[in-house]
C-alpha cells in the first residue's frame, strides 16, 4: 500500500457554464479497492468519462503510474492499463461470452489484418493463445458453462460479471466499476463483493468504484471518497463516512435503506 | 464580371440558395430530432410538385394546385414516418437508415411508373413566369418572391420552435425522447408536427423549383436532396438557422463558381459534394452546430 | 486440422463445379450465373460494411464504376482506343495504360480501396453516421466524372470492344475467394471488433479498439472487392457506361444483404443466387400484364416499386433476414446447444 496508481489532481469540468465536478483531487494508492459515493447527479461517472478520455477536463490533471494521461484517447488509456465497466450493461450483445471476452483482448492478439485474411501461421498461434487466456478468466468468474451462450441471454447478475471479465481481458492495472452492484439482489451482491475481492488478488488490480450501496460500500472500501454537486464532501474510512454529518445530509434518502 | 451580371448571379444565388434551404430544413429537423438521415426527404419535394402538377390537371386553380401539393406532401410525410419510421424507433440505426433509402427508392419509382419517366412541363401561372427590368438586369418574378416567401416560412418555422410548447417540445426530443416521453409529452405526435412541417417546407421548395426549371420528373428529388443535405450539414446538422445559412452558401457557390469559371459548370452538382468532405474534415460540427453526440454515457 | 482439410475439400469441389459449368452450361444460362457470380462478389464486399460492421454505407455502385473503368482501360489494347474515344483524343496517361487481365482487375481493386481511404478521414473522424450520404455522393461525382471527362473516360459514350476475359472461370473462382477472405475476417480479431463496434460503439472504444481503423479496414475491403467485381463486370459485358453505374446498382446489392441477413456471408450467398434467378422471373412485371381483361400497358420500373416495398417489408417484419447475422456453419452448430433462456 504505498505507490499511487491514480492521481486525480485538480479537476474541474464545466459542461456550458454548469460547474460538474469542482477542483476535485484524490488518489488512488496500488491494490486499493477506493469507493465514489454520492448521491445521483453528484458527478461520480463524468469523472469515470474524464479518466477513460471521453471527457477533456477544463481544468486539472489525471494521473496514472506517474504519467499524465489528461486528453489521452479513450482507446489508448485502455492500453494504458485501465479498463471500466458501465452503469447500464453494454456487452456486445450479438455476440457470444467468449466472443464479448475476446474483444478485451484486441489489442493483447497480435497479428495483422493481412495475416487474418491469408490465415498465415501466427493468426492460429494467436488466436489459441487468447482463447486459452480468456477461457481462464472466464473460469475465474465460473462462466465456463456458458461460453457459447449469446452474452444477452445470461442472467443480469451473471451479464454484470461477463462485463467484468471482458474488461478483466484488456488486462488492466486499475479498474473502474461503475455502480456493479445495481439492480442486484443479496445474493448476487454477495456472490459480486467475493469475486471482486478475488480478482482484485488474482489480477494485482486497484480497483476504483462508484457505489450507491452503502453496505457495500462498507465491505469493499478500504476508502472513499464522498462527492454532492461535484465537490468533495468527505475523504476517509467507509466506516467514518456512515457517521459524517455532512454526508449524512447530502445523502440522507439513500442512508435509510442502505 | 460586370456589376448587372453580378447582381443578376446574386439574385440567382439567393433564389437557389432559398430553395435548398427550404428543404434542408426538414434534413435537419429530422436529424436533430431522430437522429436519423431521412433520404427519401428529397422526394418528399418530387411529391409536392407532382401532387401540384395533377391537381391543376385536375382543373384546379394554381393557388389551390400549391394547396393541395402541400397538403400531399404532409401526408406522405407522415405517412412514411408512421408506417416505416415509427416501428423501428428502438431498431439498430442501420434498419431505420436501410427502410429510409426504401421509402425514398419507392417513390421514386412509384411516380415513374404512374407519371413516367419523362419530365412534365409544370403548370406554373403566367403572372408567376413573368419577368421584370431593374435598369440593365431582367429580373424573372420568382427571383424575388422565393426570397420573400423563404423568409416568412422561416420566421414562421422559427416561431413554432422558440415560441410554441411544441417547439419547445420539439427541442426537449434532440435530446432525450425517453424522459420528454416521461413528461408527459406525446412523443410520437410532437414527431408527426416534425415530419409535417419538414415535408410542407419541402412541397415549397419543390414547387419552387418547379416554376424555375419549368419542368419536373420523378428523381428530380434526388440530387436537390443530396446538395439540401449537405447544406444542412455545412450549417450545422440540428439547427434550423444553420440550415439556412448552409442554404445560402451553397447557393451562392453554385451560381458564381460556373459564371466565373463556366468549364466547371458539368461539375456544378459536385460542389455540394466537396462542400460536404470539407466539413466534415474541418469542422463536422458545421458552422452553427453544437455536438449532438454530448452527454451519451 | 480437419476444419482445413473440409475447406479444402469445399473449395475443390466448388472449382470442379465452376469449370464443369463453364463448359457444359448453353450461352443464356451461363450469363445469367455469370450474373450471379458477379453479383455475389459485390454483395459479400458490401455485407462486411454494412452487416459486419454496421456503417451503412452506399458505395458500390461508386466503387464499382472506377473498378469498371480501371479495369476496361488497362485490357483494351492501344489501337482500339484511339479509333474508339471519339469526343476528344485519348489523354497520353491512357494510351499508356496497358496490362493484363489480372494486373488490370487488381489496379480497379487498388485503386477503389485507395478511393474508400480518402472518403474514410473525413467520414470516420466523426461517427459513422455521415457514411451513407457521403457515399450516395460519391456515387454521383464519379458519374459526373466519368461523363464530364471524355479524354479519360469518353464520356457519356462509354468504352466498349472491352476483351471478354471474364469467362466463368474467372468469375466463380474469385467469388469463391471474396467468400473465404470475408470468411476470414469476421472470424478474426478484426472481424470480432467490426462487430463490435455494430452492436455499441462507445463499449468497444472502451475495450481498447482503434474504431476509426477497423472501420476503414472494412470500408477499403469492401471497396477492393466492388472494384474487383466492376473490372469482372466491364469485361464480361465487354461495354460500359456512366448510365450504367447509378444508384439502382447499390439498391440491387442492398437488397441481396438484407435479404440474406446483414452480416452472414452464406446468407448473402444464397439471396445473390435467389436474387438473380427472381430479377430474371420478374421481369415480366415491367411488360404489359393483362389483369382481369384489363390491359395495364408497359410499366418500366414496376419491379423496382416491387423490390422496394420488398425491401421496406423486410425491414419492418423480419430484420434479420435468412440467416440474421450468423454463417450457416454457427446455425447448424448452435442448433443444439442454445436452446435455453436465461441462464
Amino acid at each position: 500500500m504505498s505507490k499511487t496508481t491514480l492521481k486525480i489532481q485538480d479537476i474541474t469540468m464545466q459542461f456550458g457554464g454548469i460547474t460538474a465536478i469542482d477542483n476535485l483531487s484524490f488518489e488512488v494508492k496500488e491494490g486499493q479497492i477506493y469507493g465514489l459515493i454520492g448521491p445521483n447527479g453528484a458527478g461520480k461517472t463524468t469523472i469515470f468519462n474524464i479518466i477513460t478520455g471521453n471527457y477533456q477536463p477544463t481544468k486539472g490533471d489525471i494521473i496514472f503510474q506517474d504519467k499524465t494521461i489528461t486528453g489521452t484517447k479513450p482507446n489508448l488509456v485502455v492500453q494504458k492499463g485501465i479498463a471500466r465497466t458501465f452503469q447500464n450493461i453494454r456487452l456486445f450483445k450479438s455476440m457470444s461470452v467468449l466472443d464479448n471476452i475476446l474483444i478485451g483482448f484486441h489489442n493483447r492478439s497480435h497479428y495483422s489484418y493481412l495475416e487474418a485474411i491469408f490465415r498465415l501461421p501466427r493468426y492460429f498461434t494467436q488466436e489459441k493463445k487468447i482463447k486459452a487466456e480468456a477461457m481462464a478468466i472466464l473460469d475465474e468468474f465460473s462462466l465456463t458453462e456458458f461460453v457459447n451462450h449469446k452474452a444477452t441471454d445470461l442472467s443480469y447478475g451473471n451479464q454484470r460479471k461477463v462485463e467484468i471479465a471482458r474488461a478483466i481481458a484488456t488486462k488492466p492495472s486499475l479498474l473502474l466499476l461503475d455502480e456493479p452492484a445495481a439492480g442486484m439482489n443479496p445474493s448476487e451482491t454477495e456472490d459480486l463483493s467475493t469475486i471482486i475481492h478475488k480478482i482484485k488478488k488474482d489480477f494485482n488490480l486497484s480497483i476504483l468504484l462508484i457505489e450507491h450501496d452503502m453496505k457495500f460500500v462498507n465491505n469493499m472500501c478500504d476508502l472513499v471518497t464522498v462527492l454532492d454537486y461535484g465537490e468533495k464532501i468527505f475523504d476517509g474510512k467507509p466506516a467514518d463516512a456512515i457517521v459524517d454529518e455532512k454526508v449524512i445530509t447530502a445523502y440522507l434518502g439513500d442512508f435509510t435503506h442502505a | 464580371m460586370d456589376f448587372s451580371t453580378f447582381l443578376q448571379q446574386l439574385v440567382n444565388g439567393i433564389s437557389l440558395g432559398s430553395m435548398y434551404a427550404l428543404i434542408a430544413i426538414g434534413y435537419t429537423m429530422v436529424y436533430g430530432t431522430l437522429r436519423l438521415i431521412n433520404f427519401a426527404h428529397g422526394d418528399i419535394m418530387m411529391v409536392g410538385a407532382f401532387f401540384v402538377y395533377l391537381a391543376s390537371s385536375m382543373g384546379l386553380p394554381f393557388p389551390l394546385a400549391v394547396l393541395a401539393g402541400i397538403t400531399g406532401s404532409v401526408l406522405v410525410g407522415i405517412m412514411t414516418d408512421k408506417i416505416a419510421y415509427k416501428p423501428l424507433r428502438e431498431a439498430p440505426k442501420i434498419s431505420l437508415l436501410i427502410t429510409a433509402i426504401g421509402i425514398s427508392f419507392f417513390l421514386e419509382n412509384l411516380f415513374n411508373v404512374l407519371f413516367g419517366g419523362v419530365p412534365k412541363a409544370f403548370p406554373a401561372p403566367e403572372y408567376l413566369t413573368t419577368s421584370f427590368k431593374l435598369g440593365e438586369v431582367i429580373l424573372p418574378l420568382m427571383v424575388i418572391v422565393i426570397p420573400i416567401v423563404t423568409v416568412l416560412i422561416l420566421g414562421g418555422v422559427l416561431w413554432v420552435l422558440y415560441k410554441t410548447k411544441y417547439g419547445m417540445a420539439i427541442r426537449a426530443l434532440a435530446f432525450d425522447i425517453p424522459t420528454v416521453k416521461l413528461m408527459g409529452v406525446n412523443a410520437d405526435y410532437i414527431i408527426s408536427i416534425v415530419f409535417g412541417l419538414g415535408s410542407a417546407l419541402a412541397a415549397v421548395g419543390g414547387i419552387f423549383y418547379a416554376i424555375s426549371y419549368p419542368s419536373i420528373d420523378p428523381l428530380m428529388g434526388i440530387i436537390v436532396g443530396l446538395k439540401a443535405f449537405a447544406a444542412a450539414v455545412l450549417g450545422g446538422i440540428g439547427s434550423v438557422t444553420g440550415a439556412v445559412l448552409g442554404g445560402f452558401i451553397l447557393g451562392f457557390t453554385e451560381i458564381f463558381v460556373v459564371a466565373m469559371f463556366p468549364d466547371l459548370g458539368g461539375y456544378k452538382d459536385a460542389f455540394a459534394f466537396f462542400f460536404l468532405i470539407f466539413v466534415l474534415l474541418l469542422r463536422p460540427t458545421g458552422i452553427m452546430g453544437e455536438d449532438l453526440d454530448r452527454g451519451r454515457f | 486440422m480437419k476444419g482445413i482439410l473440409i475447406k479444402i475439400a469445399l473449395i475443390t469441389v466448388s472449382l470442379g463445379i465452376i469449370w464443369y459449368t463453364n463448359s457444359h452450361l448453353d450461352i443464356y444460362n451461363l450469363s445469367i450465373v455469370n450474373n450471379i457470380g458477379i453479383f455475389a462478389i459485390l454483395a459479400l464486399s458490401y455485407n462486411l460494411i454494412n452487416g459486419v460492421a454496421g456503417q451503412f454505407s452506399l458505395e458500390p455502385n461508386g466503387f464499382v464504376a472506377i473498378g469498371a473503368y480501371m479495369t476496361a482501360i488497362f485490357i483494351i489494347p492501344m489501337d482500339t482506343k484511339i479509333d474508339m474515344y471519339a469526343l476528344v483524343d485519348p489523354a497520353p496517361v491512357i494510351l499508356q495504360m496497358q496490362a493484363n487481365f489480372p494486373i488490370a482487375l487488381l489496379a480497379g481493386g487498388l485503386t477503389s480501396a485507395l478511393m474508400a481511404f480518402l472518403l474514410s478521414v473525413p467520414v470516420f473522424r466523426v461517427r459513422g453516421d455521415y457514411l451513407a450520404i457521403v457515399t450516395l455522393g460519391f456515387g454521383f461525382i464519379i458519374r459526373i466524372f466519368a461523363m464530364n471527362s471524355p479524354a479519360y473516360t469518353n464520356g457519356a459514350m462509354g468504352l466498349n470492344d472491352i476483351p471478354e476475359f471474364a469467362d466463368f472461370r474467372w468469375i466463380g473462382s474469385i467469388t469463391i475467394f471474396t467468400f473465404l477472405v470475408m470468411i476470414h475476417v469476421i472470424y478474426s480479431k478484426y472481424g470480432r471488433a467490426m462487430k463490435a463496434i455494430r452492436d455499441d460503439e462507445d463499449a468497444a472504444v472502451a475495450m481498447g479498439v482503434n474504431t476509426f481503423k477497423v472501420k476503414t479496414y472494412a470500408f477499403m475491403t469492401s471497396a477492393f472487392f466492388e472494384g474487383i467485381g466492376g473490372g469482372l463486370l466491364a469485361s464480361f459485358l465487354s461495354t460500359i457506361a456512366p448510365d450504367q453505374f447509378t444508384f439502382l446498382l447499390t439498391f440491387y446489392l442492398l437488397i441481396i444483404i438484407v435479404l440474406g441477413g446483414l452480416g452472414s456471408m452464406t446468407g448473402t450467398l444464397v439471396s445473390a443466387i435467389v436474387i438473380g434467378f427472381g430479377l430474371e422471373w420478374l421481369r415480366f412485371l415491367d411488360d404489359n400484364m393483362t389483369i382481369f381483361g384489363y390491359d395495364t400497358g408497359a410499366h418500366p420500373g414496376m419491379r423496382m416499386v416491387v423490390f422496394s416495398i420488398l425491401l421496406i417489408i423486410t425491414m419492418l417484419f423480419a430484420r434479420r433476414g435468412l440467416f440474421g447475422d450468423r454463417e450457416l456453419s454457427d446455425i447448424l452448430k448452435s442448433k443444439s446447444s442454445s436452446k435455453r433462456k436465461n441462464v
